[in-house]
């Protein structure tokens, strides 16, 4: 009865995506050797930027733009801290949590009040797909989605590509596996880990800003509601792969979805939510499918002169 | 000099981080002088504000302690927050049954209930899945603190925890379970001598345990170099579950005190995120017990004052979120001081040999 709707598959797309964004910015992050657990301050830092340069612009898509270049910057400040400082990277990472948490709270009143953001705020379009839309069943789930979930599908397509087919893909890979021996091959550690940081933080952006002028158009405090650390699990959960985050935050997503349509069934939706955060324990145990992160994950390299 | 260091650095950290705080805040057209100065008035200016910082520290005080222990054992106990939630549940689960026991001794139930439960959250999954198959404590607590607060929440959103009627929350506990507070002088604040000495005794427990104790070398050992343990004959992986555990027995314990001297009962939200400012204060105090006092003063001093300051200088209480993220971020690139000093004793050698060659 309720599979057979397919309003729960539509529900689990839109549901996926501000997973799947993350989990393949945290991809390429520690497939280049920098653990990134600050997704979910990045997606704040997006949602917020997003909705506040839409709302002054006038323009949804200068929004995502300005959404991108600060959570680039922000993972700028978690590479650096990673890469040229050697600090560990979980503190670093949740050092950028709790700031991003604070800091869009504090500008979200501080610049619009306690009232939050203003209600005619553009947000981006939503699309249906012409032909797919019309067929029965199917169709709904590609009817009025928002635009960025078609970007954010090519863009995780394009991603495994890139990491898996591309000549800087496996140097990126290289460079999270064996640094030194990238190194010796005269293969810039650095600038590639830098490159990884950086591509999480303007997916993670994405992600986040999909949830404020995506879906919605505003951000509320704390709007992410721990997305970020959810997207951590489908990376893990997905072995550090584009196409097996994606297929992670399918699942995870349809959980949610699942946690939306059973309310007012008798199934509470707080034990439905517990999936996503028992699968990665699974998955981490090896009990279904053991994951294995890459071998210099976590491990600042210092370059031999 | 390391003495001196290990003082310095998360000073200067908190000072940078300050003056960060200061620019953002004259930026948006405030005075940053008083801004602080509300922060500071609103932490300390009464004895009313300083029983609410107290009160507002013991938890923090209480959960660093466990995280300094599960960083000494080279573990990051990033699910404190969980650990606290389930604490929490449990005692205040203990606290409406057995309401024939007497006071003190179902106050103490209560106390072991949250150490207990605490402790099972974090030593069985990600203690045992860390020491037999490797899965990093980070990604398991972390996971299993979501689970803790949804199934806490769970427990009271209709589940066998909610009290009779609409809202969600749990019944009072036993009015005998509840800590009695001060009658003189901090008498405004919800602080209670038993929540003090819980507090102090936890503080000294842990400095023993991990100074005075053979299981707190055997733990620092495994913390300073586990491959190095092992050949000395130190069961690592029996200590790894251990470490966790405390760490979790900790938190546990902080839910527990919580709910006798404060909160009396669950309530719906589960939003107090002590478990991430406690990692805060347990990397200020260089994890050491007695140093995670200064340190949860001094960030229970920005909770309490952070309120003060939203309603004296009407700048959102956030900002001390801002200065958290900070400080951690800024202790987290420590290693940026000897870098500087190498880069300084170099150029300076640098500069010392170009006349002689």
């Amino acid at each position: 009865m309720v599979f057979s709707n397919p309003e729960i598959w539509a529900l689990t797309l839109s549901m996926a995506i501000p997973l799947a964004l993350p989990a393949v910015g945290g991809t390429f992050s520690e497939r280049t050797g920098v653990v990134n657990i600050a997704m979910e301050g990045i997606m704040l830092i997006g949602a917020f930027f997003g909705v506040a340069f839409s709302y002054w612009t006038g323009n949804a898509w200068v929004g995502l733009l300005a959404a991108i270049v600060c959570g680039a910057l922000t993972a700028l400040a978690l590479a650096w801290g990673a890469i040229h400082v050697s600090a560990d990277q979980t503190v670093l990472g949740m050092g950028i949590n709790i700031f991003a948490a604070g800091l869009t709270t504090f500008l979200l009143n501080t610049l619009f009040g306690y009232s939050g953001t203003p209600v005619n705020t553009p947000k981006l379009p939503t699309l249906s797909i012409p032909g797919l839309d019309h067929i029965p069943y199917i169709g709904i789930v590609f009817q009025n989605q928002s635009v960025l979930v078609y970007i954010g599908i090519v863009l995780i397509f394009l991603s495994h590509w890139f990491l898996f087919s591309t000549r800087l893909g496996l140097r990126m890979r290289s460079v999270g596996e064996n640094p030194l021996a990238a190194d010796t091959l005269g293969i810039p550690v650095w600038r590639l880990r830098y490159l990884g940081v950086v591509l999480s933080g303007i997916f993670s952006a994405i992600g986040g800003a999909y949830l404020s002028i995506g879906i919605l158009n505003g951000f509320t405090s704390n709007m992410t509601s721990g997305r970020g650390y959810i997207a951590l699990a489908a990376m893990i959960f997905g072995k550090w792969t584009p196409l097996g985050s994606f297929g992670a935050a399918l699942i995870f997503g349809f959980s949610t979805a699942l946690g939306i349509v059973l309310q007012g069934h008798g199934v509470s939706s707080n034990l439905l939510q517990m999936i996503p955060y028992a699968l990665t324990i699974l998955a981490l145990t090896g009990l279904i499918g053991r994951s294995t992160p890459p071998a210099a994950d976590g491990i600042p390299y210092e370059p031999r002169r | 000099m390391k003495a001196l260091q290990s003082i310095l650095l998360p000073v200067a950290a908190s000072l940078v981080a300050i003056v960060i705080g200061a620019i953002l805040v004259a930026a948006l057209g405030y005075n940053p002088v008083s801004v602080y100065g509300s922060l500071v008035s609103g932490a300390f200016g009464s004895l009313g504000n300083l029983g609410n910082t107290i009160t507002a520290s013991l938890p923090l005080i209480i959960i660093g302690l466990g995280i300094a222990l599960s960083f000494q054992s080279g573990l990051f106990n990033i699910g404190a927050d969980g650990q606290y939630w389930i604490g929490a549940t449990a005692a205040v689960w203990v606290g409406y049954h057995f309401t024939s026991l007497p006071g003190w001794l179902h106050m103490v139930l209560c106390l072991l209930a949250g150490m207990l439960a605490g402790a099972i959250w974090a030593g069985i999954v990600p203690g045992l899945t860390k020491a037999f198959v490797g899965a990093h404590e980070v990604i398991t607590t972390m996971m299993m603190s979501y689970i803790a607060i949804l199934f806490a929440r769970y427990l009271i959103e209709g589940g066998p925890m909610q009290q009779k009627g609409y809202i969600p929350q749990s019944p009072l506990i036993a009015s005998n379970t509840q800590f009695p507070y001060f009658t003189q002088g901090f008498q405004q604040a919800q602080l209670s001598p038993i929540s003090m000495i819980i507090a102090a005794i936890a503080v000294l427990a842990a400095w023993f345990l991990l100074y005075k104790t053979t299981l707190g070398f055997s733990l620092r050992s495994v913390g300073l170099n586990a491959r190095a343990a092992k050949y000395a004959g130190i069961r690592v992986k029996l200590y790894i579950v251990l470490a966790l555990a405390l760490s979790g027995l900790f938190a546990g314990l902080a839910g527990a005190v919580q709910m006798l001297g404060v909160d009396h009962q669950l309530l719906d939200g589960f939003s107090s995120n002590y478990g991430y400012t406690a990692i805060v204060v347990a990397l200020l105090a260089r994890n050491n017990p007695l140093g995670v006092i200064i340190s949860g003063l001094f960030f229970g001093a920005l909770t309490t004052g952070g309120q003060n300051m939203q309603i004296a200088s009407n700048v959102p209480a956030s900002l001390t979120n801002v200065l958290e993220g900070l400080i951690i971020f800024f202790v987290g690139c420590e290693r940026i001081i000897p870098q500087v000093i190498g880069w300084y004793r170099r150029r300076r050698s640098a500069r010392a040999q170009t006349p002689a060659s």
